[in-house]
């Protein structure tokens, strides 16, 4: 088999999350009963108008200016007109010469950076269900009309593996943005993949090959490498690639052809005369710029060359925007990053590293309260896990509990020195024995300053004082 | 005295007075459809008509506060939505719709104490200049009934002249209310595009379309106008511009006239001249002056329409599909068969054919020919036209080339049929506000139109132009 070079674009749909559609005021809601969230706009009835949803055209901006994109400082909405039943005007408003944003792209660990054509606004359709023979397919609108982002990439991607890194870190910015939430289950992101192959050396681009219905990363990678096998197996057996789209079965693994260039459709796009142009002024898009969080690639910068946090912990933080965001709020408050890092590790992640709506149900505000009392010593290590127990279960105050509860009692030097002279007094055969096998007596001596304080002394000062006291 | 020969204002009053009920006057209308049932204007009178009209009483009779225009009643033309009511665009593809909303219009008409009589005939889809091509028939001209009432509002222009209602809502989009109104011998207006809401109406060509009154009188035009217009958040195109009250205008002594050289090229060999030279020659002993202008595109002006309109239409005639609330075929067997067969036995032959070119002139390949082309002559067009009126009051041009036409005799060339919008659709492209008014008689003694054009937005300036020559025709004192 002679050496082949992959080449790989991808087209990526994901669902804005807005409050209502993208051209009328219908919940933009997962689920509900068919056909609940629809006016006469969504549902393409007659006299029906589109008004355009402002935050989308927003959140659009928002994805544009997370991928590095130039903003069109006036953007066009045009038809693309065909017939389907999930389609109710028979037109989908979508965006092609004019879109909102043009070019940028995502830089992947290796560095090699993807550039994106471009990323533009449009709705979606409604859901087909398909019922039995008798009853036939049943519409639903309620996903008509849901706002749509459109980012497409150019076609630089070598390798299954840097498709989903893509993928993943496209999704990632999405999500910590809030522009989307991306449930590839819900269908709030979607992939169609462009995949073609050319011989090692080869200049020109081999023939591509679009797929579709591909519903998870998993199926990404799978279908890129069904894809190359199946060009490569054609090319070595003398064939040539026919263009054309293909419709991915996860289940069969394996494509098989939907039409080709020959059937493609005539969309016969044109402006939408019912929705004038869209102007963009540039105070807005900086409003945006300002207002957008740091994106996961600058907060893993930012853990690991300000805060100095592992490699390790700083994925585990970024494995999920509410961890990430947890802990910026935290370190906020308690600028000890290390020592935050550690507790959200050890404790809150247990709890909720196997939920599916990740709750993390202790504030912020709590949890570095008890972080430093720990750190001050003003609560015992044991206290400061059932504190933090309590704030998970509970809606209270950590250090007002603390205090309630008698776990907080800042021990005075005097108060110390009072205990250990007692401990010295109660235990003369001990204070003998320290004398020939320190080491030896120290942790029990240790331990009796502890028994009287409830754990608040601070060992240190204890080891320092007996060292001294009884030389 | 004829109730039914009254206009807008003047029933109002009379029914706010006291003078009459409401009852009485939508009796008397009532009465006259079914009198007139073979002008086929009306397609349905609504069951409720006669109630509303109680339901008025009731609150004269309770001295409770009256809306501006309480009981007045109107027809609407068969394309705009009224909630519970049927509408059908005159097509059978249609016969199941029910409203299931308000249009803006028929919502402001209502606020205003409007009650509707009925539904009022049209070309299907409102593609036709003759109101013969209707699923529910042909319509008559309300003076001579072996001719058309043009269209595509012809029922509504009817309607008017035949004293069925105080006025009608017509559509316009090539010349859909000015021409029928020209043959009725009725006051009908395209008001400038974005003034009136669409949202309601359905669409044939999204940015050529807008909503106007037909009426016995111009008083009724302006104050019906001023009702319906304003911006509409329902509608990204309506504009934003103030609403004034149209009718208080200062009426000046004399205006500047403005007057196309190739209208004027035209128009040198048509029967009608005479009417129109008289009019300008009266203008002229008024001390009116006249400016001649050349617009260079003006014979473009119907292939910029059809290329427009009917692109336009094509998309927005793609939901009428049997699969929702159209007509179904009952031999589909599959979806692209409901969709085949549907269209195919739902649509009449014009839409079909309009429908046919608007795809064709969107094509890959023909864009760039057509549509494309299109767009930019009719920006060309707008300057062209816009420019004129700084050097002059209003434009002014015939209506249509001559009289109403027998019903049929434009049957064979459908270009024949399109010729009918010459002298109008240039309004439609460039978006600027036009009237016709009546003006005058041609053979047989029927009717002819006079276009009053101004700049956009300027419908007092027109409404007060209007109102000048009005009088004048009508022999009074300006």
């Amino acid at each position: 088999m002679k050496d082949y070079e992959v080449t790989i674009g991808l087209e990526v749909h994901a669902e804005l999350k807005t409050n209502t559609k993208c051209f009328c005021s219908c919940k933009n809601e997962f689920g509900g009963e068919p056909n609940t969230h629809c006016c006469p706009v969504c549902v393409g009835m007659p006299g029906a108008l589109p008004v355009i949803n402002k935050k989308a055209v927003e959140l659009t901006i928002k994805a544009g200016l997370c991928m590095g994109c130039d903003i069109n400082d006036i953007a066009v909405f045009e038809r693309k007109n065909y017939f389907y039943p999930d389609l109710s005007k028979a037109y989908q408003i979508s965006q092609l010469v004019r879109p909102i944003c043009l070019h940028g792209g995502v830089k992947l660990d290796s560095g090699k950076f993807i550039r994106l054509n471009r990323i533009h606004l449009e709705e979606d359709a409604g859901k087909l269900v398909h019922k039995s023979e008798t009853i036939g397919t049943l519409i639903d609108y309620n996903r008509g009309g849901v706002p749509l982002i459109e980012m497409v990439s150019e076609p630089d991607m070598s390798s299954p593996e840097e498709a989903l890194e893509f993928l993943g870190k496209l999704r990632e910015n999405l999500i910590y943005a809030d522009i989307a939430e991306c449930k590839m289950q819900e269908g709030g992101m979607r992939c169609d993949v462009n995949v073609s192959i050319r011989e090692k050396g080869q200049k020109e681009y081999g023939t591509k090959v679009e797929m579709k219905n591909i519903n998870s990363f998993k199926a990404v990678e799978r279908a890129i490498k069904f894809e190359v096998e199946r060009q490569k197996d054609i090319l070595e057996n003398g064939g040539t690639v026919r263009q054309e789209t293909r419709r991915w079965d996860d289940v069969l693994g394996e494509s098989s052809s939907m039409r080709s260039k020959e059937d493609s459709k005539d969309y016969r796009y044109f402006p939408d005369p019912d929705i004038l142009a869209i102007e963009i002024p540039r105070e807005n898009v900086e409003k945006i710029r300002k207002e957008l969080p740091l994106l996961p690639a600058e907060r893993k910068e930012k853990y690991m060359g300000e805060f100095g946090l592992s490699l390790y912990d700083t994925n585990l933080l970024l494995s999920e925007k509410v961890y990430s965001n947890f802990f910026d709020e935290c370190v906020k408050l308690y600028n000890k990053p290390k020592s935050v890092v550690n507790w959200i590790q050890s404790q809150v992640l247990s709890l909720i590293k196997d939920e599916e709506e990740k709750e993390i149900k202790i504030s912020a505000s709590n949890l570095t309260k008890i972080i430093e009392m720990l750190e001050k010593k003003e609560i015992s290590q044991q206290d400061s896990r059932t504190l933090f127990a309590k704030c998970w279960e509970e809606d209270i105050d950590a250090k007002e509990f603390a205090k309630s509860s008698g776990m907080l009692s800042t021990l005075s030097e005097n108060e110390l020195e009072k205990i250990m002279g007692e401990v010295i007094s109660e235990n003369p055969k001990a204070c003998e024995d320290f004398k020939t096998t320190p080491d030896k007596v120290m942790p029990f001596f240790i331990g009796q300053v502890m028994k009287k304080t409830k754990g608040k002394a601070n060992s240190e000062v204890v080891r320092k004082y007996f060292t001294e006291k009884l030389k | 005295m004829d109730l039914t020969k009254l206009g807008v204002l003047e029933t109002a009053k009379l029914i706010h007075e006291k003078k009459v009920s409401c009852e009485e006057v939508v009796k008397a209308y009532l009465k006259n459809i079914e009198a007139r049932k073979s002008l086929n204007a009306v397609i349905e009178v609504f069951e409720d008509a006669l109630s509303e009209a109680k339901k008025v009483d009731e609150k004269i009779k309770n001295n409770e506060p009256l809306k501006e225009l309480e009981g007045v009643p109107m027809i609407i033309k068969d394309n705009i939505l009224i909630k519970g009511k049927k509408a059908g665009c005159a097509s059978k593809f249609m016969q199941n719709f029910v409203a299931p909303y308000d249009a803006t219009v028929i919502k402001k008409l209502r606020d205003a104490g409007v009650i509707f009589l009925g539904r009022a005939n049209m070309d299907e889809f409102a593609m036709g200049s003759s109101t013969e091509k209707s699923c529910y028939g042909i319509c008559h001209n309300a003076l001579d009934e072996s001719r058309v009432p043009g269209g595509s509002s012809g029922g509504s222009a009817s309607a008017v002249a035949a004293n069925l209602a105080c006025a009608t809502l017509g559509s316009d989009t090539g010349g859909s209310i000015r021409q029928p109104a020209s043959y009725n011998g009725v006051y009908g207006i395209k008001p400038t595009y974005g003034r009136v809401s669409r949202f309601g109406l359905i669409a044939f060509a999204s940015s050529l379309d807008q909503i106007g009154p037909l009426t016995k009188n111009l008083e009724d035009s302006a104050k019906l106008l001023e009702i319906i217009s304003g911006k509409d958040s329902n509608d990204m195109t309506s504009s934003k511009e103030k609403v004034e009250d149209f009718s208080k205008f200062d009426m000046k002594k004399t205006y500047k006239f403005g007057i196309c050289d190739e209208v004027e090229e035209k128009i040198k060999n048509i029967v009608t001249k005479p009417v129109y030279d008289s009019i300008m020659k009266r203008l002229e002993e008024k001390g009116c002056e006249f400016v001649h202008f050349s617009i260079k595109d003006f014979n473009l002006c119907l292939p910029i329409y059809y290329v427009l309109s009917t692109a336009e239409a094509t998309s927005n005639l793609g939901r009428f599909d049997g699969v929702k609330y159209t007509v179904r075929s009952a031999n589909a067997k599959d979806v692209n068969e409901i969709y085949l067969k549907s269209r195919s036995e739902g649509f009449g032959e014009e839409v079909k054919r309009r429908i046919l070119l608007g795809s064709y002139v969107l094509s890959s390949g023909y864009f760039d020919a057509y549509y494309n082309k299109a767009k930019k002559l009719q920006q060309r067009l707008t300057k062209q036209l816009t420019e004129v009126f700084n050097s002059c009051d209003a434009v002014l041009l015939p209506t249509t080339p001559n009289v109403a036409f027998k019903i049929g005799s434009k049957g064979d060339n459908p270009v024949d049929m399109y010729l009918e919008d010459i002298f109008t659709t240039i309004a439609n492209i460039t978006g600027v506000p036009a009237i016709s008014i009546p003006c005058g008689k041609g053979e047989n003694d029927l009717p002819l139109g006079l276009q009053v054009l101004t700049n956009k937005f300027e419908e007092k300036k027109l409404y007060s132009v209007a109102s000048y020559i009005d009088a004048l025709l009508k022999g009074e004192n300006a």
